[in-house]
């Protein structure tokens, strides 16, 4: 188990951080938001056995995957914090809308877990009433009792941050997309593709097949916004968008394509059929994942796309 | 040029004043998308995505049944939710199957500014008359209104008709009379004669019958085939239906603020698409005292999936039992109507221990 905490001196009240959905995106930025506030928090461990089936029990059997995973997540950190971080998101204004369910996700959680007496530290990012990713950070800094400069500064400390993280992870990127070996660009949303029982598995796997996994999310957001129009006009979703329009920054240096989702995501059951009407020249799988697959029907399907890839290329000997 | 020949997918009864807008207002003509079959949900299945939402499949079935009778500019709307995103799939997937038609995607002009829909209108035919349009479009949204309230009176009495069938057959023919009206004056005319015909069906109400209301996603409450009928089938077994969604409630007269104060112990954002109406009409229910609610939607519909665990604490606080159903291309008849059979045997018992 790979728990965070970090302990902060005077502090007593303590936060807790679900590992799933928008972690994965905002990570750096809540986590030294609340260093740089001397706030203690937890973060719930990596998704295992155990948080699946709870957050299975208790999710609506149709929603999907993921966020049956962040109830779980949630789940676990009740009684092991004072306060949930649960942020909602109603879109990003002129870049895009968010699925539903980061809508939804603050009332849905308070809504399962109204008996469990939980509470609830969250944020709304909403242009359109003007809360903006910053004013929402200085509503939360006030709801912890930080000043509104201490939350400022720490709010500012923090994106920056974020920022470096990011660009860090592109430099990384660079590097393995310069390595002479068979490329395969994932499609996905982090919050899959970089949880330990949804998509870690995949990419494991594909390195022991001695490919190279690209990650789409990992790519400059501004340049893949817009690049995506190259392939759908009319996308609504930002998430999806930076995804789609990653495509075509990475198409012409990877060997083959990854759509995968969880179950059954909403955006991405158009989302992936379009890339797949649209892009042509280039091979592309489509994996759909839900909590009843087993890891043999998954791997047999990526190795018989790897081995397409390197037929195709030519090169059926290149295994590492 | 060739003659423009429009068409929209069906929804519920709306084809009616859909039909008199394109005619009278674009002077294009209209094709009335062949009625929904099996086929349709067939063939628009076989085409689409496995597990994208029935809706989908529904509005592609409409498309090529009605690319068949003739239709050649095709419209699909814009939305909040995946329907946003429908048109660009749609018209991907006509134009891989080898259609050449028209196809208007509202979902290019989404912001809901007055600019965006002359743009939208624009698309569909370039000549078109704005005159036309600004008199014709007062009358097809009181149409819309006057057809949602002999709906909402067909459902609380169309289940105690002396003889079966008599609702049905004068709806018809009211919706057939509307096609042809084209003045303020005509639609009030025959929208005051139908309600006198309506009112004038003989009917036997019970004393305390039971009543239900449905809520749910947009689509598959207001258009029937894909409900498998549920309003007919609760009329059938002697109840009183109450639904408030519909076109007019919700793109007219939305009265979103009162229902967000409303709900507000229950929730605290709005949840997406027709999550607010959901939650509002079933604590309006529940409060009430209505037998019970019956929830409708497609299969992954996420913003109803994410209402349930609020109704679900609803249901708990006011006790009244809810019933979940989610359709999808696959749905069993036999399955739906033991569910809702058991359903209505258990609100009768409730009533009688009521008693």
């Amino acid at each position: 188990m790979n728990v965070v905490i970090r302990k902060a001196g005077l502090y007593t009240m303590k936060i807790g951080i679900p590992r799933a959905l928008l972690y994965y995106k905002y990570k750096h930025l809540w986590e030294f938001f609340f260093d740089e506030l001397d706030i203690e928090y937890i973060v719930s461990p990596e998704t295992n056995n155990e948080i699946v089936r709870k957050g299975t029990t208790y999710a609506i059997d149709e929603s999907c995957l993921s966020s049956k995973i962040y109830l779980g997540h949630v789940e676990w950190l009740i009684n092991k914090c004072d306060y949930i971080l649960v942020p909602r998101i109603s879109d990003y204004g002129s870049g895009g809308t968010v699925c539903t369910k980061f809508q939804a996700i603050y009332d849905v959680v308070s809504n399962t877990f109204r008996d469990r007496n939980i509470k609830l530290l969250y944020y709304n990012i909403d242009p359109k009433a003007a809360d903006f990713e910053m004013i929402a950070f200085l509503k939360m800094g006030k709801f912890l009792g930080k000043s509104k400069s201490r939350s400022l500064y720490a709010y500012l400390i923090a994106k920056q941050m974020q920022k470096c993280a990011q660009l860090k992870e592109i430099d990384e990127q660079k590097q393995r997309l310069s390595e002479n070996k068979t490329k395969i660009l994932l499609i996905a949303h982090r919050y899959n593709i970089c949880d330990k029982y949804i998509g870690e598995p995949i990419i494991t796997f594909l390195r022991e097949l001695g490919t190279v996994p690209i990650l789409g999310d990992i790519a400059s957001k501004r340049e893949a916004l817009a690049k995506s129009i190259e392939i759908s006009e009319t996308l609504p979703w930002t998430f999806n968008k930076e995804l789609v329009g990653s495509i075509p920054l990475y198409k012409d240096k990877v060997d083959g394509i990854i759509l995968m989702s969880a179950f059954p995501c909403g955006p991405d059951s158009l989302v992936n059929d379009i890339v797949i009407r649209r892009v042509k020249d280039i091979p592309i799988l489509s994996l759909m994942l839900d909590e009843h697959e087993g890891s043999a029907g998954i791997q047999t399907r990526l190795e018989s796309f790897v081995d397409i890839i390197r037929l195709k290329k030519g090169d059926f000997n290149e295994k590492t | 040029m060739k003659k423009l020949k429009a068409s929209f997918p069906h929804l519920g009864s709306y084809h009616a004043p859909l039909e008199v807008f394109f005619t009278a207002g674009f002077g294009v003509d209209y094709i009335v998308p062949p009625p929904i079959t099996k086929r349709t949900l067939e063939i628009g299945s076989r085409y689409s995505p496995d597990y994208v939402c029935a809706p989908f499949k529904y509005h592609l079935g409409n498309f090529i049944e009605t690319i068949e009778a003739g239709a050649n500019t095709l419209v699909q709307s814009s939305g909040v939710c995946r329907l946003g995103y429908y048109g660009e799939l749609h018209e991907q997937i006509l134009q891989d199957l080898g259609y050449k038609v028209h196809f208007v995607n509202l979902a290019k002009y989404k912001a809901p500014k007055p600019i965006n829909f002359y743009n939208g209108f624009k698309e569909i035919k370039p000549d078109m008359s704005l005159t036309k349009i600004a008199q014709i479009f007062p009358v097809v949204l009181k149409m819309f209104e006057h057809i949602d309230e002999v709906e909402d009176f067909i459902r609380q009495n169309v289940g105690f008709e002396s003889t079966i069938g008599s609702f049905d057959k004068v709806h018809a023919d009211f919706l057939s009379d509307l096609r042809m009206i084209r003045k303020k004056k005509e639609l009030n005319n025959t929208y005051r004669n139908y309600m006198k015909r309506f009112k004038e069906i003989s009917v036997k109400k019970p004393n305390n019958p039971l009543r239900v209301g449905i809520i749910g996603e947009y689509y598959t409450i207001m258009e029937p085939f894909s409900n498998h009928y549920i309003e007919k089938e609760l009329a059938q077994m002697g109840i009183i239906v109450d639904r408030w969604l519909n076109v007019s409630n919700t793109l007219l007269h939305y009265p979103k603020k009162e229902m967000k104060k409303h709900i507000e112990d229950y929730v605290k954002y709005p949840m997406g698409a027709t999550s607010i109406p959901t939650i509002d009409r079933a604590l309006d229910y529940a409060k009430k005292g209505y037998d019970g609610i019956i929830h409708v939607k497609s299969f992954g519909c996420t913003p109803e999936i994410d209402t349930i665990p609020v109704l679900q604490n609803i249901s708990n606080d006011y006790k009244i039992p809810i019933l979940y159903f989610s359709f999808d291309t696959q749905t069993s008849e036999t399955g739906f109507t033991t569910r809702l059979e058991a359903f209505y045997d258990m609100i009768v018992m409730r009533k009688e221990a009521k008693k």
